[in-house]
């Protein structure tokens, strides 16, 4: 499905489109948090990543990150979006538990990325635009655990802190499935740069997503937000779960109400947030403790220089130079792992034969195994050894399987494992004619079946018996050729 | 023979090199008056264990020859430094019993060239105010006293660092100047105080009022003083990002007492219909001196003068009101229970900050709310360019420039109690300098009618406290001011 | 513009400061002599000028990514009011 067609929900009153906006929170890879030198790494005991500036201890100063500054702008670039060299940190002012300082450093009216667009790639090999209205960097926050003591909020202030850009989309999506391709996207861009690890799982990305719907062609209908929602399957189901709310009641001719919702993954289901429902008041200014962000355009273009190849482009020279259809090109580079892994397979090699062992063997293998492709048993050298093994005509494609089958479970050489079970091909057509002639010689029936030309099928019948004889390991092809001539 | 806590930091530090007495004499003598002293009210928090150690450490590092240079001089903090394992208040009760477990850089500096700390002084709630009556630990009260003996206030926001300095109770003290926090105070009680150029001195540590105002600045009681002590507390940090990384000067090598051909401007602004002929009188007195020295004076004119203190009253409770936010009853301070979040801050807030905090905070919220940004605080800080850009185009014909700090001696405990506008007016002269940055000092200059100090302000160009020191040494020179405040507080008249 | 006792309340609310009723008419009356002093501001024309972001003709530094703080748990929690477990405490916060 693309964009423009069969996006629309049929309501009883007729079509209505959804229309949604993400605002993606992808932490920064960085050693340091955004503006202090504590450790951003996950899963540490409750608050031992946390400097005094983190807790915000009186008198305590923020002073910036410079690789947090060179990895927004890098994502910047890798966004198609324009970065502005002068940017400014304003404070936004509210009041909660896991925020120590009572507001969160981050950029309001100058942010430090503009405007790009990223394309959406769908399995039908069809695309779409979608508009970024801009990148900016902030503070994380802390986190409350609300379900450890009946009475009390227990705060932890590790993330806080922590270096966050949040990329804001236009509301140019028009169905979950949009959504769910603009989030791996997104994921895959800042995957590929290494600007963040993408990781939904570990909170280092989360979306926020604005969902309103409307008559196909009329204005905007009023929105709800659903925050920090940390999976893109969730993304989309409360995409669809808020979409039909909305119906539901527009149809019932109420109103909606802009608020803030929480998305429940057990219950799938939207509500009001409690603690979101009054309206806010940010009161955003230029944070007086940080000067305005400067830098030269010179280091934006070495940055750009210095960025690797995006997964658009390499998706273009897969599909290009290697002549891999769209869907084999879109697979590969989807993770850079992947994409990685393939072009090692692939170097030397046919593309179209690596790329179907890397999508079709070697992920149904992960997959049964629950792993990803960077603790995958095979190496990609090893793949890449195993195909040489079928070209050089070491072993049949029919082997290579058997084989593949046990490197995944003991890693090693696809030629140690070709030589010590004795897989090699018999192309040897001595030993070959000797098998063809016994068989002859068993099967006069056969024979005579396929002299009369009764039964031309048999031939097939032959070459299995051969096969059978040479426990697989007879070439196909010499096969073939001496039965044809024995036969006559 | 004079007593110890008589002498000048200049001359205590020739006395203790000379071997005249030790660190630990002098810091014990010091004791014995903020002990004697405590009727003032200017310390919150003694420290003389610590003092006693600090001075026997300074006589070691002078016997072995690797004396800073203010080793073994006994000074009080003002308690907006946050001072590892010393209780550090900002004389507000929202953060009773805050021991931080940080020094400041200032304070670092100084115990790094070898001060001594007294204790902690107390000063205006959250460094708000300009006559330390908002103290959640009580007023404090000046040291001088009207001729008809009644009580005066020693100004604020450093009232505590003032009246222990005037009271001869700490060789010096550090201050704080937000938009007049030093010179105010310093004027009241017969001082010297300077606000370094906004960067000069790093405020990390320093608990943070307005931070695009707020500077570190010492209170003392001579020119050569400041110099030195400034000096010390100078200094580039990478911990402020504010901070600026420039070599601090020998400021105390800068009081050549020449200033003959320096260009002194006298902005006509600051001219007030209203002021009192005693300070205008001290004023044109000043620019005598400084003629008399060889200086040329220039008529300059400062045109967006007026607007300084509204903008001032915009910029200052804005920024607190986000800096403040932080104090909410969860990682430090006071906690005031309440069934939810929401009411345990509110509850924590309302008994913490005390009224005029709370009604700088209800202003900075209000003039940063939604509709409201554009009308006051982006207005206010157009105003601050322009204020600003005044300085930079009279310093394009003056080095210096020369004005009253305050408008008024020391007034008497809760006259302006009532206006808080009436309060406010009292920065009228030192405001301008805060909002653009530049460094000032006030110089005890003269007495009132009533037998009270009044001072004279000079101003000088970013980074350039040598100028300024230079040409305060040839007023205080000048002005040859040597009275004392009478003994009161000890009912020693000797 | 007139600051009236809701907009006090509101304020008040938005910076968590517990107002109690009977307080409410004399703080916006403080809080309108002060705006109306201020108010004095709009007689400039500021068309063309540029807001102050900071007095300092310096430019933003930027530190390296290297971590060198963290680690001080108890310096962090010692003057909290309420501490479990390695967390700061607070009332239970209802989503």
């Amino acid at each position: 499905m693309s964009a423009g067609k069969s996006n629309l929900i049929a309501g009883a009153t007729g079509d209505w489109e959804v229309v949604i906006g993400l605002e993606v929170h992808a932490q920064i890879s960085s050693e340091a948090k955004l503006f202090s030198g504590a450790s951003t790494k996950f899963g540490a005991e409750p608050n031992t990543q946390v400097s005094l500036v983190d807790a915000a201890m009186p008198g305590m100063l923020p002073v910036i990150n410079r690789e947090c500054v060179k990895q927004a702008i890098r994502t910047g670039l890798a966004l198609g979006a324009q970065i502005n060299c002068y940017s400014v940190f304003d404070r936004k002012n509210y009041f909660y538990a896991d925020l120590p300082q009572g507001y969160q450093i981050s950029q309001f009216k100058q942010p430090i990325v503009g405007k790009g667009t990223i394309t959406l790639d769908f399995l039908d090999g069809s695309t779409k635009e979608v508009g970024i209205e801009r990148l900016h960097l902030e503070q994380d926050a802390g986190k409350s655990l609300h379900d450890q003591h009946p009475t009390m909020t227990y705060i932890d202030l590790n993330r806080s802190g922590v270096a966050l850009m949040e990329i804001v989309s236009d509301p140019d999506m028009r169905s979950a499935e949009e959504a769910g391709a603009y989030l791996r996207k997104i994921r895959t861009i800042v995957r590929y740069i290494g600007s963040c690890d993408g990781n939904m799982e570990q909170g280092s990305m989360r979306a926020d997503v604005n969902v309103s719907v409307r008559r196909p062609g009329e204005e905007l209908g009023t929105r709800c937000e659903m925050k920090n929602i940390n999976s893109i399957r969730f993304a989309q189901q409360a995409i669809e779960y808020e979409a039909r709310r909305q119906i539901d009641i527009l149809e019932d001719g109420g109103t909606i109400k802009q608020e803030t919702r929480l998305y429940d993954s057990v219950l799938g289901e939207t509500r009001t947030m409690r603690s979101k429902e009054e309206a806010h008041d940010y009161r955003y200014f230029p944070d007086p403790d940080l000067l305005p962000l400067e830098f030269e355009q010179s280091w934006v273009d070495e940055l750009a220089a210095e960025l690797p190849e995006l997964p658009d482009d390499k998706k273009n020279r897969l599909m290009a130079d290697l002549n891999l259809p769209s869907y084999d090109a879109g697979i590969l580079v989807s993770e850079p792992e992947i994409a990685t892994y393939y072009e090692v397979v692939a170097k030397g090699r046919d593309a179209k034969t690596a790329a179907n062992w890397v999508i079709t063997n070697l992920f149904a293998a992960l997959n049964a195994q629950g792993k990803s492709i960077t603790d995958s048993p095979v190496s990609p050298d090893q793949l890449g050894q195993l195909i040489d093994l079928i070209t050089d005509d070491t072993i049949s494609g029919r082997i290579a399987k058997d084989v593949f089958e046990v490197m995944i479970k003991t890693s090693d050489d696809p030629a140690k494992i070709v030589e010590e079970k004795g897989l090699k091909q018999i192309t040897d057509t001595g030993a070959i004619e000797g098998m063809i002639d016994q068989i002859i010689a068993d099967n006069p029936d056969q024979v005579t079946q396929y002299a009369g030309g009764e039964n031309p099928k048999v031939i097939g019948w032959f070459v299995g018996q051969v096969m059978k004889a040479s426990q697989g390991k007879a070439n196909p092809g010499a096969v073939n050729k001496l039965l044809k001539e024995k036969l006559g | 023979m004079t007593k110890l806590t008589d002498l000048s930091m200049a001359d205590a530090l020739a006395g203790l090199d000379n071997k005249d007495f030790t660190s630990v004499e002098l810091t014990e003598a010091y004791v014995a008056a903020v002990e004697g002293g405590t009727s003032i009210n200017a310390y919150t928090t003694q420290t003389p264990e610590k003092a006693l150690e600090m001075a026997a450490a300074a006589d070691a590092s002078r016997a072995a020859g690797t004396a800073g240079p203010m080793a073994g001089i006994p000074l009080a903090i003002k308690d907006l430094y946050c001072t590892e394992g010393v209780l550090t208040t900002a004389s507000s009760h929202i953060l009773d019993g805050f021991t931080p477990a940080y020094e400041s850089t200032v304070t670092s500096n100084l115990w790094r060239d070898g001060a001594v700390m007294l204790g902690k002084v107390s000063l205006d709630e959250f460094a708000m105010g300009s006559s330390n009556e908002t103290s959640f630990y009580g007023a404090v009260e000046n040291p001088w006293r009207a001729g008809d003996g009644k009580s005066r206030v020693p100004g604020g926001s450093s009232g505590g660092s003032a009246a222990a300095v005037a009271a001869h109770m700490a060789v010096a003290a550090t201050g704080t100047d937000t938009g007049g926090s030093i010179r105010q105070p310093a004027s009241f009680c017969g001082l010297v105080g300077i606000k370094p150029t906004y960067g000069r001195c790093s405020r990390w540590g320093v608990i943070a009022f307005a931070s695009s105002l707020d500077q570190p600045g010492p209170i003392t009681r001579s020119v050569k003083d400041a110099a030195i002590m400034l000096g010390s507390m100078a200094g580039y940090d990478a911990k402020d990002s504010t901070s600026i990384d420039t070599p601090v000067p020998d400021y105390a090598a800068a009081l050549t007492g020449d200033i003959r051909g320096l260009k002194v401007g006298i902005p006509k602004e600051y001219r007030l219909d209203d002021a009192p002929a005693e300070i205008l009188a001290l004023w044109d007195q000043g620019v005598d001196w400084l003629k008399a020295a060889g200086a040329e004076i220039i008529d300059i004119s400062l045109p967006h003068t007026k607007y300084a203190l509204p903008t001032y009253y915009i910029v200052a409770p804005a920024e607190a009101s986000s800096n403040l936010a932080r104090y909410d009853g969860v990682k430090y301070g006071l906690r005031v229970p309440g069934d939810s979040l929401d009411s345990m801050y509110a509850n924590t807030r309302a008994e913490g900050f005390g009224d005029e905090v709370t009604r700088r905070i209800l202003i900075g919220t209000y003039v940063l709310s939604a509709g409201y940004y554009d009308a006051y605080y982006l207005k206010a800080q157009k105003l601050r360019t322009l204020i600003a850009q005044d300085f930079e185009n009279a310093y394009a014909s003056c080095d210096v420039i020369l004005t009253p700090t305050a408008p008024s001696a020391a007034f008497g405990p809760g006259e302006n109690a009532d206006d808080p506008i009436s309060m406010y007016l009292n920065d009228v002269f030192t405001v301008p300098a805060s909002l653009a940055g530049v460094p000032g000092i006030s110089i005890p200059a003269g007495l009132s009618g009533d037998g009270l100090p009044l001072g004279l302000q000079l101003l000088g160009k970013p980074f350039d406290e040598e100028t300024v020191l230079r040409v305060a040494g040839v007023l205080e020179e000048a002005a040859n001011f040597t009275a004392q405040p009478n003994n009161w507080w000890t009912g020693d008249k000797s | 513009m007139s600051v009236d006792k809701e907009t006090v309340a509101r304020i008040a609310h938005l910076a968590r400061i517990n107002v109690p009723e009977e307080s409410l008419e004399s703080i916006a009356g403080d809080l309108n002599n002060i705006l109306a002093w201020v108010d004095q501001l709009s007689e400039v024309n500021t068309d063309d000028v540029e807001p102050m972001t900071s007095v300092v003709h310096a430019r933003l530094r930027q530190r390296e990514d290297v971590v060198n703080d963290g680690g001080k748990r108890d310096a962090v929690l010692k003057n909290a009011p309420e501490t479990e477990h390695g967390f700061f405490a607070v009332p239970k916060v209802l989503e």
